[in-house]
C-alpha cells in the first residue's frame, strides 16, 4: 500500500505547479499528457519534484509514461522506488 | 502608410457624422499617420484619415475625391503596381488630378468594379464611399498586412484601422472582451478574423471586401472573397514534382522576388531602409533591395543582451557584404518589461510572446533616424515552407504510416537536437509526446494539433464563468470546419501552409509583430515575400522543392546562392524569440506586473481565475529560469497582456491628442 499522503502531496504539487483552478481536472487515473496538464517539459518538473520531495532518484530508463503519466502511476512509482 | 476610419448612418434620419467624431477617430490613430489629418462628411457618411506621407507628398492628401466628386476614399497602404495601372487607365482616356496610388484605386474601381481587386498588387485597407449610389465598400489586402475593423452601434456602422479609433468615436460602443476571441488567442496564438478580442468589433477577413448598400431598405451588406491562398492537390503536386526541377523553380523564385523587392524599393518618394535579422529571408531581401536601388541604404537590426537570442554575428556578415549604413538596438529583459504596456496598447490583442516588444523598439530606432519605410523578410516561412512545424508534421506523417517503427520517430532528433541530449529522448516518453494523434495523420490540422492542444490546455486559467461560456465550443474544430472542402485534397504541406497563413501570419506576425509595432512609431513595413506574384508562384511549386527531405525553404536557399553569404545559407534556422516571463521579474515591469496580476485586478477583469493566476505568478517569481517551461511562459505573457488590454481599452480610453486638420471636406446639408 502506498502512503495516502503521497497522493495528496502529488496532487498539491500538480495544482500549484501547473496553476490549476478547477481541481476536477485532476482525475487520478487520467493521462496528464493527454489532458494537456503537462507537456514534455512538465514531465521533467514532476521528476525534479519527486527527487527533491521524496528523496528518490529517477533513472533515465524509468522516464516512461507508465511511471509518470497519471497521478495513480506516480503514486505507484514512488511506492516502488521507496520499497527498493 | 496611414490610419483610416469612418462611419455611416445605416438608417435614414440619424444625425450626420460629426466632424468632431471623425477628428477624434483620426487622433486615436495619430501614430499611424502623424504627417497630415483629414476628414470628410456628408449627411450619411464620414471618413477620417491620418497620413504618413510616402508617395506623392504634395498632393496625396486624403480623403480623396474622384474627378466628379461623387466617390471618396480613405486608403491605408500601398498599391505597388499603381504606375502600370495608371498607365493602362490613362491609355483609355482616364484623367488624374494627383500622382498618388490612392487615386488609382478610385479609377480602377470605377473602371472594373470588384474585378479591379484582382489587379492590385500591394498591401491595403480602404474605405470607398460612393455618395451618389449611397454605397460603402470596405476592402483588405490578400494576406492581412493592413488591418480593418468594423463595429455596429446605435444605427451606425463604424470602421477603422485600429480598434481604438472605433472606441474613440463613441464612449457608448461596448468594449467587453469576447471569451471566444480570447480562447482563439490562447489556443491558436491569435484571434482569427473576423473575430477580435472585443465582442462588439469584428475584423475584415484578409482577401475579402464588403459592400454596404444604403439605398436598399433595410440597408444590405454583401461580403465576398476576391482571393484566398490555393495550393496544389496531392496529385498535382506529384505531377509538378515530376515535370519541374528545383533549379527551374529557384530561377523563377529569384526572378519573382527580384521584381517584388524592386517595386517595394523604388515605389516611394522617401528613402527606404531594410531590416536585417541575420537569417536568410531578410538577408536576401536586403541584398535584392541593394541591387534594385544601386546605392547604399540604411539597414537595422535587433540585438539581445541575452546571448541565447542574439544573432549579431550573422547580421555583421551581411552588413559587411552589403556595406550598408547599419544601426542596431540592443534589447534587454528590462527593456521588454518597460515597453510591454505600450506594446499591448498598440497590438490591441492578447500576446502569447513578448517578441513584439523588441520590434517596437526597433521601429523606434528607424523612426528616430528619419526613415519611414523598411523592407522585411516576413512571410518567407509561410510562403516557402520554413517552419519547424512543417518539418515535424512531415516526420510525424511518415511515422504514422508505420506507427510501430522505432526508427522513424528518431528523425525527430534531427529536428530537435535537444531530444538527443535531454532525458526526454528516452524513446517511450518522446514517443508518447510526439506520437499522440498519429491515427489522425491524414486529417487537415494534424501538424498543428500538438501546438493547439498545448494552447487549449491554458483554458484551465480562465475564470469559471468564462469557461462556462466556452463549454461546448472548440476553436480548432471551428477553424477546420470553416476551410473550403478542396483543402482536404491538397498535398499536406499546402494544408499546413494555409493554416499557418490563416492563424499566425494574419493574426500575429503581420499584426502584433508587424503592422502594429511598425505603425506605433510611424514606420511602414514592406514585405517582398508577400507579393502577389511571389505567393502565387510559391503555392504552385511542388512541396518537395520547398521542403526537400527535412531541408526547409530549399528552393529559396538555391535562389539565394551567391547573393547571401554561405554562412547564412548554411546556418540552422533560428526562430525569432525574445526573453518572455523573465522580462517581468526585473525593474522594467516593477511598476505594473504585481498590480495587474493581483487577486483584486484579476477578479475585476473577470477573465481568469485569481487563484490560478496567483500560483502562476508565484511560480514565475520563485522558479529558476530553466524550470519555467514554454507553456508557463505563454501562460504568463498571455495573462499579463490580457490584463493590460482590459485596463487600457476596456476600463481606460484611447489617447486622442489634439490634431490639426489639413483636409476638411464638409458636404452636410443637415446639422
Amino acid at each position: 500500500m502506498s502512503d495516502p499522503s503521497t497522493k495528496q502531496r502529488i496532487r498539491a504539487f500538480l495544482e500549484t505547479n501547473f496553476y490549476i483552478a478547477d481541481k476536477s481536472l485532476l482525475v487520478d487515473d487520467a493521462s496528464l499528457l493527454d489532458r494537456g496538464i503537462v507537456d514534455s517539459t512538465g514531465i521533467l518538473e514532476i521528476v525534479a519534484f519527486l527527487e527533491s520531495d521524496f528523496g528518490i532518484k529517477v533513472e533515465d530508463h524509468e522516464l516512461v509514461p507508465d511511471n509518470l503519466d497519471s497521478i495513480d502511476r506516480l503514486v505507484a512509482f514512488v511506492a516502488t522506488k521507496r520499497a527498493t | 502608410m496611414c490610419g483610416i476610419a469612418g462611419l455611416i448612418a445605416l438608417a435614414p434620419g440619424l444625425a450626420p457624422p460629426a466632424p468632431e467624431t471623425l477628428t477624434r477617430m483620426a487622433a486615436a490613430m495619430h501614430h499611424r499617420g502623424p504627417d497630415e489629418f483629414g476628414i470628410y462628411c456628408d449627411d450619411r457618411a464620414g471618413l477620417s484619415h491620418a497620413r504618413l506621407s510616402i508617395i506623392d507628398l504634395a498632393s496625396g492628401q486624403q480623403p480623396l475625391a474622384s474627378l466628379d466628386d461623387d466617390v471618396l476614399i480613405v486608403f491605408n497602404g500601398e498599391i505597388f503596381n499603381y504606375v502600370e495601372l495608371r498607365d493602362e487607365l490613362s491609355a483609355e482616356g482616364r484623367r488624374f488630378r494627383t500622382k498618388s496610388d490612392t487615386e488609382v484605386i478610385i479609377a480602377a474601381w470605377e473602371r472594373w468594379g470588384e474585378g479591379c481587386l484582382e489587379r492590385l498588387n500591394g498591401q491595403w485597407a480602404f474605405a470607398l464611399w460612393d455618395k451618389r449610389r449611397a454605397r460603402l465598400v470596405l476592402c483588405r489586402d490578400r494576406l492581412g498586412v493592413r488591418p480593418l475593423h468594423v463595429a455596429e452601434h446605435g444605427g451606425y456602422l463604424y470602421f477603422a484601422s485600429e480598434v481604438k479609433a472605433i472606441f474613440a468615436a463613441d464612449r457608448a460602443i461596448p468594449r467587453e472582451l469576447d471569451p471566444h476571441g480570447l480562447d482563439q488567442a490562447f489556443t491558436l496564438w491569435a484571434p482569427v478574423a473576423p473575430r477580435t478580442p472585443f465582442a462588439a468589433v469584428r475584423e475584415l477577413v484578409p482577401g475579402t471586401f464588403e459592400i454596404h448598400e444604403l439605398a436598399s431598405s433595410p440597408p444590405s451588406r454583401r461580403v465576398a472573397s476576391y482571393w484566398s491562398p490555393t495550393f496544389l492537390s496531392a496529385a498535382g503536386d506529384t505531377l509538378a514534382a515530376a515535370e519541374g526541377s528545383v533549379q527551374r523553380s529557384a530561377e523563377a523564385t529569384l526572378a519573382a522576388l527580384q521584381e517584388a523587392t524592386r517595386l517595394r524599393m523604388v515605389r516611394a518618394d522617401v528613402p527606404v531602409g531594410s531590416y536585417l535579422s541575420g537569417g536568410l529571408d531578410s538577408s536576401l531581401v536586403a541584398a535584392l533591395g541593394l541591387r534594385a536601388k544601386g546605392e547604399r541604404f540604411k539597414t537595422f537590426s535587433l540585438r539581445f543582451a541575452d546571448a541565447e537570442f542574439d544573432e549579431t554575428e550573422f547580421q555583421d556578415a551581411m552588413v559587411k557584404m552589403l556595406e550598408t549604413e547599419h544601426q542596431s538596438v540592443v534589447v534587454s529583459r528590462d527593456d521588454i518589461g518597460r515597453v510591454f504596456p505600450e506594446v499591448v496598447y498598440h497590438a490591441e490583442r492578447p500576446l502569447m510572446r513578448t517578441a513584439p516588444a523588441p520590434l517596437f523598439l526597433l521601429s523606434k530606432l528607424v523612426r528616430d533616424v528619419g526613415i519611414k519605410v523598411v523592407l522585411t523578410g516576413e512571410g518567407a516561412d509561410e510562403v516557402f515552407g520554413g517552419y519547424d512545424l512543417f518539418r515535424e508534421g512531415k516526420v510525424r506523417r511518415f511515422w504514422a504510416k508505420q506507427p510501430k517503427s522505432t526508427c522513424r520517430p528518431r528523425l525527430l532528433e534531427r529536428l530537435y537536437p535537444y531530444l538527443a541530449r535531454s532525458p526526454v529522448d528516452k524513446r517511450a516518453l518522446a514517443t508518447s509526446f510526439f506520437g499522440r494523434g498519429l491515427d489522425r495523420a491524414t486529417q487537415v490540422g494534424f501538424a498543428h494539433d500538438m501546438r493547439w492542444r498545448n494552447g487549449a490546455a491554458l483554458r484551465r486559467l480562465f475564470h469559471k464563468d468564462v469557461a462556462a461560456e466556452l463549454a461546448g465550443s472548440d476553436v480548432v474544430r471551428e477553424l477546420l470546419d470553416d476551410l473550403p472542402a478542396e483543402v482536404r485534397s491538397w498535398a499536406p504541406l499546402g494544408q499546413d501552409q494555409l493554416l499557418e497563413m490563416k492563424t499566425l501570419l494574419g493574426g500575429y506576425l503581420l499584426s502584433s509583430q508587424g503592422d502594429r509595432m511598425l505603425m506605433a512609431n510611424s514606420v511602414e513595413g514592406r514585405f517582398p515575400f508577400l507579393d502577389k506574384q511571389v505567393v502565387e508562384l510559391a503555392s504552385r511549386l511542388p512541396a518537395r522543392h520547398k521542403l526537400r527531405g527535412l531541408d526547409e525553404k530549399h528552393v529559396l536557399k538555391q535562389a539565394a546562392r551567391g547573393i547571401v553569404p554561405a554562412s547564412i545559407l548554411a546556418r540552422k534556422k533560428q526562430p525569432y524569440r525574445a526573453p518572455d516571463a523573465l522580462s517581468f521579474l526585473g525593474a522594467g515591469a516593477a511598476g505594473y506586473a504585481d498590480e495587474l496580476l493581483s487577486q483584486a485586478s484579476v477578479s475585476r477583469a473577470g477573465v481568469f481565475d485569481p487563484g490560478a493566476v496567483g500560483k502562476l505568478w508565484a511560480k514565475c517569481k520563485t522558479s529558476q529560469a530553466e524550470a519555467f517551461s514554454n507553456a508557463d511562459n505563454m501562460a504568463l505573457v498571455g495573462v499579463l497582456s490580457t490584463q493590460l488590454l482590459y485596463t487600457q481599452l476596456v476600463l481606460g480610453s484611447p489617447a486622442c491628442p489634439d490634431v490639426r486638420l489639413t483636409t476638411h471636406i464638409d458636404r452636410r446639408t443637415q446639422r
